[in-house]
């Protein structure tokens, strides 16, 4: 079942500079697609377009289908219904993502109540669980917090706690570990996967980089400049890439990996 | 040989804090032995290069450049060192001053060391924009009109122009594209090898330290658990949290 339809999107700005360029794609239900780019390849602003979260001034042109809801052009109302119910977002800074002045608890709630409808203390508990979930220690603690007394990695458990709460069908997980440290990074990736597998949800994961990528996605999309250059499943794209631009990410991540090869080697 | 820089038990508390940010770290800088300070944020790596660079001073302990200890009222001394020691930071973007050309912004060191005037700087900093694989015009231009990547090899193209023996770096890839941050990477690795320069580098990328870092050095909360030769510390870490590091590192499929 095909749960996110993605044909000729075309994102442009007010001075008719193009920033996505036509960008088809597709991914069903369950399904985990990577999306690769360095900067300027307009893969966040693809991200953004799906939710119709562009910021003021760029305009977004083709046809974004989210559970048969068409996201290009819709009204806000319409939007609201389709985000974090049928899609929910991580973004690289969780810093940014959540509200500064707002305990933790109370910014999980807020997705929580509006979804279940539940209130008061049974709303607390569903706070506490989806804290627990994402394996966050003392989770009372956690909610009380506020986002600037979490570790970085916290925050960005908390950041997947709130997109969970929501249950959407897709993930969508914009550089989700480029802030954190490598063995937060680890731990971090680990429990998105294993959060997602638990709940067949499908995922749009957005990085530059391939080995995070490959341990994520099953299928891989390569963006330059807004446009694809590169389909196709994550082991074959990295393993035997077909375009250029591809090759060199690939031989350069290789490279920079190869140091690290012979010392262990020896 | 005496090392270049010297960091002898040092320890760092800033004011109000309950423990120390560093405790207790001895470390050299031994001519031609690149160093790279690695571990997680918090670990006290910016700390640490910050004492080098003489802009922190420890709560305890002593820092020694060529011997001497580091003593930032001895005017004669701070010029050797300014001259000796240069650095490049992580963001190619607010390092530079926006206000000033290329030219202004790389003559620097030689202008405020009071080695060369503005013309005989010229053809030297040409020469360093030239080697560091920037185009003959830029030094007409403002840093704004250029790239991260150009940004950067900008910076290090000031850091190097007055011929420093040590070059002290603080993540200077981790803000780069892959396809950039290999192409600095060969361009430091290449200086270091022509101009007998040696790095001081703290870096969260292991494969960035292996690929220029003779020596190695793992920090963990302000405490240094592990220093040695770089495919030791990496090839058969001697620590369990030197060990989780190098596990961590996500690696592409074969």
């Amino acid at each position: 079942m095909t749960l996110l339809d993605v044909h000729g999107l075309t994102v442009r700005t007010a001075d008719g500079r193009t920033l996505v360029d036509d960008l088809t794609f597709r991914l069903d239900a369950g399904e985990r697609l990577g999306l690769i780019g360095e900067s300027g390849s307009g893969k966040s602003l693809t991200t953004l377009a799906l939710l119709g979260l562009l910021p003021d001034g760029m305009r977004a042109e083709g046809s974004v289908e989210l559970a048969g809801a068409q996201v290009v052009g819709a009204t806000e109302k319409r939007l609201t219904a389709v985000r974090g119910r049928r899609a929910a977002v991580v973004f690289q800074e969780p810093l940014t993502a959540l509200d500064p002045l707002m305990r933790v608890g109370r910014q999980i709630a807020e997705p929580l109540a509006r979804r279940t409808g539940l209130k008061g203390r049974q709303l607390r508990a569903a706070v506490g669980e989806a804290l627990d979930r994402v394996r966050l220690p003392e989770p009372g603690r956690i909610a009380r917090a506020f986002p600037h007394e979490v570790s970085g990695g916290q925050r960005q458990r908390v950041a997947l706690a709130m997109a969970l709460a929501c249950e959407p069908d897709l993930l969508i997980a914009d550089e989700p570990t480029t802030a954190l440290d490598v063995s937060v990074q680890a731990e971090v990736l680990d429990l998105l996967d294993t959060l997602v597998r638990e709940r067949a949800m499908a995922v749009l994961f957005v990085s530059h980089d391939l080995a995070v990528v490959a341990r994520i996605a099953d299928r891989a999309l390569v963006l330059k400049d807004g446009r694809a250059v590169e389909e196709g499943p994550v082991l074959d794209v990295i393993g035997a890439p077909t375009a250029e631009y591809t090759r060199t990410l690939v031989t350069g991540a290789r490279k920079l990996e190869a140091a690290l090869d012979l010392r262990s080697a020896r | 040989m005496t090392p270049v820089l010297e960091l002898d038990d040092v320890s760092v508390r800033y004011r109000g804090a309950a423990s120390d940010v560093v405790q207790g770290v001895s470390l050299a800088v031994e001519p031609g032995q690149s160093l790279a300070l690695v571990g997680e944020s918090g670990a006290g790596k910016t700390t640490l290069l910050r004492l080098l660079l003489g802009l922190a001073r420890p709560s305890d302990g002593a820092v020694r450049f060529d011997g001497a200890p580091l003593a930032p009222r001895d005017r004669e001394q701070l010029r050797r060192f300014r001259r000796g020691v240069q650095c490049v930071f992580q963001d190619p973007y607010s390092s530079l001053d926006p206000r000033r050309r290329v030219a202004a912004i790389v003559a620097e060191p030689l202008r405020s060391l009071g080695l060369d005037s503005r013309a005989t700087a010229a053809p030297k900093v040409a020469a360093a924009l030239e080697r560091v694989g920037l185009p003959a015009d830029a030094a007409a231009r403002y840093p704004h009109e250029f790239s991260g990547g150009q940004r950067q090899r900008i910076a290090i193209a000031r850091a190097v122009v007055c011929d420093p023996r040590v070059l002290l770096a603080d993540e200077p890839v981790s803000a780069l594209d892959l396809t950039t941050r290999v192409k600095v990477v060969d361009l430091l690795a290449e200086l270091k090898q022509e101009r007998d320069l040696t790095l001081v580098m703290v870096s969260h990328d292991l494969s960035v330290v292996a690929s220029l870092c003779e020596r190695t050095a793992v920090l963990e909360r302000g405490r240094l658990v592990e220093q040695g030769a770089t495919e030791r510390v990496l090839g058969a870490p001697g620590h369990p949290y030197t060990r989780r590091l190098i596990d961590s590192v996500p690696r592409l499929p074969r």
